[in-house]
């Protein structure tokens, strides 16, 4: 894999094929059995390909389990917990497994004895998992103003991959490693780290990345550490 | 046929740089494309477009055709319908004529590409070749699967298992194989005269020799006269929201000529419509591109209120078009629609009323969900997406078997 060069940054994008596991869930009982038994890729599938695909929706409709509790079992509690679960805590998708199906089981204790509610027909939830291909793109930053430049041309599909995918896979695709060991930008590094990449859309989230260096280079330019 | 830059201006460039990364992976794999007939029909519709468009990109594509005759179109449309849900019986000549004409087929093509990419049930057969050449096998499914007939599932099952991996197009027509299952979902090409900008002058002339009142609203469904597409339901829809919000309705298709169920469900429709000025039932001939482009533009909100539906282009089409959809949440529809996102998924008449007197009531809300109905055509379920999935799919087979592979 041509991987960075050596001190410099190199952009990935990825795309993803999306695979259907002919499993399908029509109640709380049958998603939470789900849940349990599906590959790691499919969890991240449906907690983070909302972010892509509805990136221009703002705001965006919640993650998949969430989106499907609210409109198809017309839970709306459970809905909000589920969309709500903190995904920027995690690095290991079996943690978000285990979060997911910590809150399903406890919502069906507080529903114990009710009876099931089903989806309507047609409204069933299926179960997807995905293969994702990671190509490098031509941009590679040296500096701190090409990281900049950088940021600016490469497709959301790169932002995506580098911000949400890449701390599930590999450390050194990380934006915030590399401009605290490479650059020495430490704070510049925690001010990315301390973003909630969830709650906006990517083109949000570029323009606030690239604020957070202007303001960091137009500091170094009149001074300032 | 558009070339592959004429895109960037819907998808921008960034996205077209991309399709050239990925198929600068694939630059000595030949492709060849298997289908059972050269035109007519949305599979050589699409295989007309993508196929220039994979060459553009280096890859070596190419698109072959059975050889079959009458009677084996009899069949496999017979076996078409049945996929659909239909309940057919097929005699033994049938099922030997099928498998006689795949082995004829299997005898006379060269099937020595790197990938072949067969679609739909009629040469799916093919694929008794694939042990002597090695090479890698992809069955596309262009149809709903939601419901097949279990005679037929349980024949074609057997012939699907043999190759290194299917294509459906929606979630719910996901069956239980032994080969993985993709989920590729079908596309509209923005240059197509069905999709492509109108001249206002056109859009009026179209209104114009239809006799509809471009001054007030319009609410249309573009959809053949089938009980599927529920066009009695969309006229009891109309009724009740006509009381309270002026409106004209459209229900312009074809299929009623030469279809006995097609003449029936029209007369069913001119029943209830009962020469409301107001209605329009169009029959339009099969070369009307451009009229069902205009009436989808002058319209100020889409139905699709089907009860069963394949993947639903015209909501696509409808979207694209910036308009906001009402439809059923069925097939692929609750992939183009979002709900209260970017349209409005409805299950009732009385709900589509509802929702339908919402959005003429609410101009505002219902420009919002067109705007976003259009952005989210524009990047999920334009040609260039089905273009870059194909490429993915064909790099799934040359790479490792990995959840994440690094190119």
């Amino acid at each position: 894999m041509d991987n960075k060069t050596a001190n410099g940054f190199r952009f990935y994008t990825r795309q993803n094929l999306i695979f259907l596991l002919g499993r399908r869930a029509k109640n709380l009982s049958e998603l939470l059995a789900g849940i349990k038994a599906v590959p790691p890729m499919t969890i991240f599938q449906h907690t983070h390909h909302y972010l892509i695909q509805h990136e221009h929706i703002s705001p965006e409709p919640p993650n998949d389990f969430a989106y499907w509790i609210t409109s198809a079992l017309q839970d709306k509690l459970l809905g909000e917990k589920i969309a709500s679960i903190d995904l920027r805590r995690y690095s290991d998708l079996e943690k978000i497994r285990t979060e997911l199906i910590n809150i399903v089981k406890t919502a069906q204790e507080d529903i114990e004895g009710m009876p099931h509610h089903n989806s309507p027909s047609g409204e069933e939830f299926h179960f997807m998992s995905a293969r994702s291909f990671v190509f490098p793109t031509k941009y590679v930053a040296n500096t701190l103003q090409e990281f900049k430049e950088c940021l600016e041309k490469v497709s959301v599909y790169s932002i995506y991959f580098h911000v949400f995918e890449a701390r599930f896979h590999k450390k050194e695709f990380d934006f915030s490693l590399w401009l605290s060991k490479s650059l020495g930008e430490e704070k510049l590094a925690e001010e990315f780290s301390k973003l909630d990449p969830y709650t906006q859309t990517i083109e949000n989230l570029r323009k606030t990345l690239v604020k957070l260096i202007m303001n960091k280079l137009e500091g170094n330019k009149n001074g300032k550490a | 046929m558009a070339k592959l830059r004429e895109y960037e201006q819907f998808v921008g460039s960034d996205v077209i740089d991309e399709l050239e990364l990925y198929a600068g992976k694939l630059q000595n794999v030949s492709v060849q494309n298997i289908n059972s007939t050269a035109v007519g029909g949305g599979v050589a519709e699409i295989l007309t477009r993508m196929i220039p468009l994979l060459k553009e990109l280096g890859v070596n594509a190419c698109w072959d055709v059975i050889k079959g005759g009458e009677k084996f179109f009899e069949v496999t449309k017979k076996m078409h319908n049945a996929l659909h849900g239909q309940q057919v019986t097929f005699t033994r000549d049938e099922i030997d004529l099928y498998l006689y004409t795949n082995e004829q087929n299997r005898n006379e093509m060269e099937l020595n590409r790197d990938i072949i990419f067969i679609h739909d049930p009629q040469p799916c057969a093919l694929v008794l070749a694939k042990k002597s050449n090695g090479n890698r096998w992809i069955w596309r499914c262009h149809i709903d699967f939601s419901n097949p007939d279990l005679f037929t599932w349980q024949f074609l099952k057997e012939y699907i298992n043999k190759y290194d991996v299917s294509v459906f197009s929606a979630p719910s027509f996901a069956r239980k194989l032994k080969v993985p299952q993709v989920l590729i979902s079908p596309s509209i090409d923005p240059t197509s005269d069905k999709n492509k900008e109108l001249p206002d002058e056109i859009i009026t002339s179209v209104l114009e020799k239809f006799g509809i009142d471009r001054k007030r609203p319009i609410v249309t469904q573009i959809s053949r006269f089938d009980y599927l597409k529920d066009p009695v339901g969309v006229v009891k829809v109309f009724k009740l929201v006509k009381k309270y919000a002026d409106c004209q309705l459209v229900l312009a298709g074809g299929g009623a000529t030469d279809d006995p169920e097609g003449a029936k469900v029209l007369n069913d429709v001119r029943e209830i419509v009962e020469n409301d000025p107001d209605i329009f039932l169009l029959l339009l001939p099969p070369a009307s591109d451009i009229e069902i482009n205009a009436l989808q533009r002058a319209s100020s909100v889409v139905l699709q209120k089907s009860l069963k539906e394949g993947f639903g282009l015209t909501v696509a089409e409808a979207l694209w078009k910036s308009k906001p959809v009402i439809a059923g949440a069925v097939g692929g529809i609750p992939l183009q629609i979002t709900n209260k996102y970017s349209g409005l998924l409805t299950h009732s008449i009385e709900g589509t009323a509802f929702a339908l007197k919402q959005l003429l009531q609410n101009p505002d809300y219902a420009k919002r969900l067109g705007e976003n109905g259009r952005e989210n055509i524009r990047r999920n379920f334009l040609i260039t997406r089905h273009l870059r999935d194909y490429l993915l799919l064909f790099l799934s087979l040359i790479t490792k078997n990995e959840d994440v592979v690094y190119l």
